[in-house]
């Protein structure tokens, strides 16, 4: 049964987990199943996987085939899409609330009866290897998956979601549909509605859609931890243009603790909340310390951080683009001396009254929209538990300036980072 | 919520010529303040490409009341945003805040618009961060595509074949007396409009804008007509070589329609169906599900207040372009020479109408959706209107704004990447 503000989190027999909350501002409704599949559970020889099993998806079954699902969707007047994250993947839809039940229908159909067409297989293969190249036409993501294979040299999260080129050159139908079925199963999914409906409705629903799935096997165990970093790592990329750039990572806490909330406000701090709110933040950052530092003193033209919230503990990652004439190893010197402040110094207690209100607006600003809302729900189920997103602004709140400090001086270190430089051939 | 019209949004004009519109929103705290300025690229000379858009910036750097540090303090301490940004046409702006901080925000607002002081420190700073952009620019693939495309599109003198953030060259040439003039011959009230969207109660905002405006007298700029644009009779193709890369990017287009021809909405059906609905439409179903040569290819018709382009875009492997180009060429002679199905023309025209409670579901899609009406002079009623305006437009219809705006074998392509090997 929904309690008082029309919200129901429930699970159904066959272990399929259910998230439901009305929102009635406008007669939208967004549906979201989240799988707890992604690069995280990949190895070499199949990096890209889920990624590539996410773009299977939308290839057809016997029910709705190629190309009938998106334009079922459209002529609704929905949107349609899916995406592969490190710890996930997700398939949405958002449509006029009173259409919703077609997308309950298209993702129960396909949670088990995705076609792995081998011709399509072959089709699709050219369109990832044509996504990983629009991506290595970017100096920025060249250097960040050097160094993220650099930050981690066990766990996966050092590999990124679109796959080593080879990988994704070689792997079979058989591969990827295996792992269609290891993964896809109700016990290892996440369902959640947002929107214009009633939610005990809604329940009833996904019951009706998805009860008689039935599970397979149980998941494969990811046991790979990564050992303490012992010392900073430099990656140093060479490649075309004028620019260079710099990023930096530090191994970050879990999200379960208060290090990560106390991280989070640290960063506000140094970089502005728009990295606290993960998805579509829109807020500037020119009050921030590290503006001031590096973009201010004409060092950067840009700089960003980020604490991605995840199943195992990630990084703290801070970006900069380099101000030309200027090196990399510039921008780190004024980087070290305001992180040597912060650590001697903490933060002021403005600032972390500063980024409380900039989150509270942020949250303001995405309960207008049922996607966000829903995107918000299923991602946090991923890692912890939509209470975490409930609670999000209270623990934010907790924060002490002792407590940045402390984080500060636990984690910014220099033996704790990864430190990397895209140098531009014409500088290298 | 129901569909904003003339019953729930209110305009007015002030005294100095200034539309407001305003509609109320109370299911969410925030408030949205949207609009525009009629100033822009189109009144910078030439050799001054970039002059509007490092103007627009240099705003939001330091004000007769307030610096740069303080304008960013304010407002990022409150998590509010405020943007400028120079456009051809118009110089937009755009507000982003709790419902509470609006009186902060309209302040700040008033403040770099009617006060700006063009600091020269900050002016040197924007110019650095300019420049690099432009390096960056210089490096990718899609964005010397785009650039090229309109060099090749529109006639030489036309604003739209340059730039609107110009090219180092110009950049680096301006100076804090060329911006500071460019502001006070073009920044003023005459053509502005301004939309607030949000908690905020209509009598009281209609107040507090003309608190803020309803005293400014600025001056504006007298425009000449835009030279014509001739239909492109030839194929006009060049490459931008950038070694290094692994992909290159294609655009392939026309100039197209202006958003008050009156065949705007048959083009807008016909580029849905072309590479939009679905997975990007027929496009997208050709050139990257059956042939799988691209992770994306879609295309767009621009409108606007002049003949803005209606343009493809794909990014494939530097061996496939040819491949590409001669599918993209395929899937607009077949629209320009075989009707639609009656079927797909449905399908589209369904997604078209029935999108709409998606678009105007947040306080930012209701306000750009208010400002293209008052903009467009499409009318307070236009959202009521628009399903009807929709459902008439037929396989005809579609097919002659096809062969207006569209040529398979007469056309701009630019193409951006490293030599195929």
């Amino acid at each position: 049964m929904k309690n008082i503000n029309g919200f129901v989190k429930t699970q159904l027999s066959n272990g399929l987990a259910v998230l439901v909350k009305e929102a009635h501002a406008a007669p939208v409704a967004s549906f979201w199943v989240w799988y707890r599949v992604g690069s995280r559970n990949e190895h070499l020889g199949i990096t890209g996987i889920s990624h590539w099993v996410e773009h299977m998806l939308f290839k057809g079954t016997q029910a709705f085939p190629k190309g009938v699902a998106e334009r079922d969707i459209a002529r609704e007047g929905g949107v349609f899409n899916g995406m592969t994250g490190y710890d996930f993947t997700t398939y949405f839809a958002t449509l006029p609330a009173d259409r919703i039940e077609l997308a309950l229908r298209i993702e129960a159909d396909r949670m088990v009866n995705a076609l792995f067409d081998p011709d399509e297989v072959a089709a699709e293969r050219t369109v990832i290897i044509s996504e990983r190249q629009g991506a290595e036409n970017e100096p920025e993501f060249l250097l960040s998956e050097e160094l993220m294979a650099a930050a981690f040299r066990v766990h996966p999260y050092g590999t990124d979601t679109v796959g080593h080129m080879c990988d994704l050159e070689r792997m079979t139908r058989d591969q990827l549909f295996a792992h269609y079925r290891t993964y896809y199963v109700p016990h290892n999914a996440l369902a959640v509605a947002v929107g214009d409906f009633d939610a005990d409705e809604m329940v009833r629903l996904v019951e009706q859609c998805f009860g008689a799935t039935s599970n397979s096997p149980d998941i494969p165990p990811m046991n790979a931890v990564e050992p303490p970093q012992r010392g900073e790592r430099r990656v140093v990329v060479e490649g075309e243009g004028n620019v260079a750039y710099l990023q930096m990572v530090f191994r970050a806490p879990t999200v379960h603790g208060p290090d990560f909330f106390a991280l989070t406000a640290l960063d506000a701090a140094l970089t502005g909340a728009s990295g606290v709110t993960f998805f579509g933040g829109s807020l500037t950052n020119k009050s921030s310390r590290l503006y001031k530092a590096l973009v201010a003193t004409e060092l950067a033209t840009a700089i960003s951080g980020s604490l991605l919230p995840t199943v195992d503990p990630f990084v703290y990652s801070l970006s900069a683009v380099v101000h030309a004439g200027v090196t990399p190893a510039e921008v780190v010197e004024a980087l070290d001396a305001e992180l040597a402040r912060v650590a001697a110094e903490s933060v002021t207690q403005k600032e972390l009254t500063k980024a409380i209100k900039q989150v509270k607006a942020q949250f303001a600003y995405s309960s207008e929209s049922v996607t966000a809302q829903a995107l918000w729900l299923g991602f946090s189920g991923i890692f912890a538990d939509y209470n975490w997103f409930e609670n999000y602004i209270a623990n934010l709140s907790a924060v002490t300036v002792e407590d940045a400090q402390r984080v500060a001086q636990k984690y910014l270190r220099r033996s704790n980072r990864t430190v990397g430089w895209y140098v531009p051939e014409s500088n290298a | 919520m129901s569909t904003p019209g003339p019953e729930d949004i209110t305009r007015s004009e002030l005294p100095n010529g200034i539309v407001v519109l305003v509609r109320e929103n109370h299911d969410s705290p925030s408030v949205v303040v949207s609009g525009y300025l009629h100033v822009g690229a189109y009144d910078e000379r030439p050799e001054q490409a970039g002059l509007a858009t490092f103007t627009a910036g240099t705003l939001m750097r330091g004000t007769a009341n307030r610096t740069f540090e303080r304008i960013y303090e304010e407002l990022e301490s409150v998590g509010a945003s405020v943007g400028l940004g120079g456009g051809t046409h118009t110089t937009g702006f755009g507000t982003k805040s709790l419902v509470e901080d609006l009186p902060l925000v309209l302040d700040i607002l008033t403040d770099v618009l009617r006060h700006p002081t063009f600091p020269g420190d900050e002016i040197e700073k924007l110019r650095g961060e300019i420049l690099t952009d432009l390096e960056e620019r210089a490096h990718d693939t899609r964005r010397m595509a785009g650039l090229t495309f309109y060099e090749l599109a529109y006639p030489e003198e036309h604003p739209y074949a340059r730039s609107l953030i110009g090219c180092s060259e110009t950049i680096s040439a301006l100076n804090r007396d060329d911006l500071a003039e460019f502001y006070a011959g073009g920044y003023g009230p005459q053509g502005m409009t301004i939309v607030v969207v949000g908690a905020v109660e209509t009598g009281d905002t209609l107040a507090r804008i003309e608190d803020a405006f309803g005293g400014w007298e600025g001056h504006s700029y007298d425009r000449d007509p835009l030279p014509d644009v001739p239909r492109i009779a030839e194929v006009r193709e060049r490459t931008v070589p950038i070694h290094g890369k692994a992909q290159s990017d294609i655009v392939l287009g026309y100039p197209g329609p202006p958003r008050a021809a009156p065949d705007f909405l048959d083009a807008f059906v016909c580029n849905t169906i072309l590479g939009v609905f679905g997975l990007m439409g027929r496009l997208g179903e050709n050139v990257r599900d059956a042939q799988g040569l691209a992770y994306y290819s879609s295309s767009r018709v621009a409108g606007g207040p002049g003949p803005g382009p209606w343009r493809v875009i794909a990014g494939v492997n530097p061996v496939n372009v040819e491949r590409a180009i001669a599918s993209i060429r395929a899937e607009i002679r077949r629209i320009c020479d075989e009707p639609v199905g009656e079927r797909e023309l449905d399908d589209n025209k369904a997604f078209i109408t029935g999108i709409l409670p998606l678009q105007l579901e947040t306080n930012d899609g209701v306000a750009r959706t208010i400002l293209n009406m008052e903009r467009y002079s499409l009318g307070l009623d236009y959202l009521q209107r628009y399903a009807d305006l929709i459902g008439e437009i037929t396989v005809g219809r579609v097919q002659a704004a096809a062969r207006r705006w569209l040529d398979p074998d007469a056309y701009a392509l630019a193409i951006a990447g490293p030599p195929a090997i």
